[in-house]
C-alpha cells in the first residue's frame, strides 16, 4: 500500500517545528506503525536526511514508551492499542496520515515526535510508592485481600504511563494517570496506610507540573490503550476530599 | 465548581416550578403569590447564597478555561477525533451563552424589582413579573432568543449533572448509570419547561 505521511519535524526543544510531507510507497499492511517509520527512516538515511526521531522500546504494548498522535487520536484509530501494536492495515491505501507529538505544556517536545514526560515521573517521585523496608517476601496469607479488590487494583496498575490520557484530554489533564497510580495503592491494605498523604502530594505535584484540570469529558478513558476507567478519577477525588478533611497536621 | 453547580441546579428547579405557575390559568394569582414570597427574609438569605454560587461558578469556570487553554500551548493540527460528548466539549461556550442570557434576564426582571431599571409602563408594580413576561414574550424575537438560550442551558445541564457527581467522587457501579439517565431527564425537563412558557404566550395567549 501507499500512504502520504505528514510528520511534525522539530530540530530540538528550542527550534520552531513544522509539518513535512513524505510520500511512502510499498508499505506492507503487516507493518506496525513504528516499523513503517523505520522503513521511512531507512530511506531518509539513504538520502542523507535526518531520520524522524520517535520513542519506542518494548514494541509489545507494555512499556509505554511509544506514543504518537495519529490522525487526531493518541495511538491512532484503534481503541485499546498502543502505537507499536497498531498496524498499517488500520489505514486505507492512499490515506494521508498526520503524525504529531503529544501536545501539552507539561510534555515539551524534545525533537520531532519525542516529548519529555518526566513530569509523570516527578508525580510518582512525590509519593507513588509504599514505604516499607525491603527484605524477604512477606507471607502472602497474612494480609488478606479479596479477589474483587485485587482485580480492581490491578485494573489501575495496568497503566503504562504513556501519556495518551493527557494527549487525548481537551484540557491536557493528567487526572487519569494520577488516578490510576493513586488507585492501585489506595484499594489494597498495604497502600491504605499512606493513602491520605499520597493523594495529597501527588495531586499537588500534578497541578504544579502545569497539566490542565479535569472537566469530565472522558476522552482519556476512550483513548487509553489499557482501557483504564474514569471511575478511578472519581476514586481519586474521593480520596482527595477525605485527605483534605482528615489529614493530620505534621509539625 | 460542582458544589456551586449543584446549588444552581436546585435553584433552577424552584425557579421553573414558580414560572410554570404562570400557565396555571388563574390569571397569574398563584404566580403572584409565589413572587410575594421573594420578600420573605429566609428567601432573602437564600438569594445571597444564590448570588455567591453564581459568582463562584462563573469565576471558577473562567479560571478553569484559562488554565486548561494554557495547558496546551501548541494545538494539534489534525482536529481531535477522540470521541467525547459534544456537550462536554463546549461547557465553557454554552456557559458564556447562559451568562449573556442571565445578564439580560436580570436587567429585564431583577433590576426592575430592585428599582435599578425603570418600571415598564405595562407593569403595575415592581413585582408584576407576569405582565412584564407576557409583554416581552409576545415579541417573537425575544421569545426566540429565550427558547434558544434554554436549549443551550439544556446542553450545559446534560453534561453538568453527572459531571458534578464525578467531580465529588460520588461514583458507584450501581448508581452512576442511573445518575446519567436522571441527568439527561433533568436537562430536558428544565430546558423544555422554561421554553414552553414563551411559546405559550407567543402563540396561545390573548389578553
Ligand atoms: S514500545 Fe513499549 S508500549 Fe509501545
Amino acid at each position: 500500500m501507499n500512504v502520504t505521511l505528514k510528520i511534525w519535524r522539530q530540530k530540538n526543544a528550542q527550534a520552531k517545528g513544522k509539518f513535512k510531507t513524505y510520500p511512502l510507497q510499498d508499505v506492507s499492511p503487516e507493518m506496525s506503525v513504528l516499523e513503517m517509520l523505520d522503513y521511512l527512516n531507512m530511506q531518509l538515511i539513504e538520502k542523507g536526511d535526518a531520520p524522524v526521531a520517535f520513542e519506542h522500546d518494548c514494541r509489545e504494548g507494555i512499556c509505554g514508551t511509544c506514543g504518537l498522535y495519529i490522525n487526531g487520536r493518541p495511538h491512532g484509530p484503534m481503541r485499546n492499542t498502543t502505537t507499536c501494536e497498531l498496524h498499517m492495515r488500520a489505514f486505507k491505501d492512499g490515506e494521508i496520515i498526520y503524525i504529531e507529538p503529544w501536545r501539552a505544556r507539561a510534555f515539551p517536545v524534545l525533537k520531532d515526535l519525542i516529548v519529555d514526560r518526566s513530569s509523570f515521573e516527578r508525580i510518582m517521585h512525590t509519593a507513588g510508592f509504599i514505604s516499607i523496608n525491603t527484605g524477604s517476601a512477606p507471607e502472602a496469607n497474612s494480609t488478606p485481600v479479596s479477589k474483587i479488590i485485587a482485580d480492581k487494583a490491578f485494573d489501575a496498575a495496568v497503566c503504562i504511563g504513556c501519556g495518551a490520557c493527557v494527549a487525548a484530554c481537551k484540557n491536557s489533564s493528567a487526572m487519569l494517570y494520577a488516578a490510576a497510580k493513586i488507585a492501585q495503592y489506595a484499594m489494597i491494605p498495604q497502600g491504605k496506610v499512606e493513602a491520605k498523604e499520597r493523594v495529597d502530594k501527588m495531586v499537588r505535584q500534578m497541578d504544579a507540573e502545569g497539566f490542565g484540570f479535569c472537566s469530565n469529558t472522558y476522552g482519556c478513558e476512550f483513548d487509553c490503550p489499557k482501557g483504564i476507567s474514569v471511575d478511578f478519577i472519581a476514586l481519586m477525588n474521593r480520596e482527595f476530599f477525605s485527605s483534605k478533611v482528615c489529614k493530620q497536621k505534621h509539625k | 465548581m460542582a458544589l456551586a453547580g449543584i446549588f444552581l441546579m436546585l435553584f433552577l428547579v424552584s425557579h421553573l416550578l414558580t414560572n410554570l405557575l404562570m400557565l396555571a390559568g388563574d390569571e397569574g394569582k398563584a404566580f403572584d403569590q409565589a413572587v410575594e414570597l421573594l420578600g420573605h427574609p429566609a428567601v432573602k438569605i437564600v438569594e445571597y447564597i444564590l448570588f455567591a454560587a453564581f459568582l463562584v461558578h462563573i469565576l471558577l469556570g473562567v479560571l478553569l478555561q484559562l488554565i486548561n487553554y494554557n495547558a496546551r500551548p501548541v494545538k494539534y493540527k489534525k482536529a481531535p477525533r477522540t470521541e467525547i460528548s459534544t456537550f462536554s466539549r463546549y461547557m465553557f461556550h454554552t456557559g458564556v451563552i447562559i451568562l449573556v442570557f442571565l445578564v439580560i434576564h436580570l436587567i429585564n426582571f431583577f433590576f426592575v424589582r430592585l428599582g435599578w431599571a425603570p418600571l415598564p409602563e405595562y407593569a403595575e408594580h415592581s413585582h408584576d413579573f407576569r405582565s412584564m413576561a407576557v409583554v416581552l414574550f409576545q415579541n417573537p424575537w425575544y421569545s426566540g432568543f429565550y427558547v434558544v438560550c434554554m436549549l443551550f442551558l439544556g446542553f450545559h445541564l446534560k453534561h453538568a449533572f453527572q459531571s458534578a457527581f464525578q467531580s465529588l467522587g460520588l461514583n458507584h457501579t450501581k448508581y452512576t448509570p442511573a445518575i446519567k439517565i436522571i441527568g439527561t431527564l433533568y436537562a430536558i425537563f428544565i430546558s423544555v419547561g422554561f421554553a414552553i412558557i414563551p411559546v405559550y404566550f407567543l402563540f396561545f395567549y390573548s389578553s
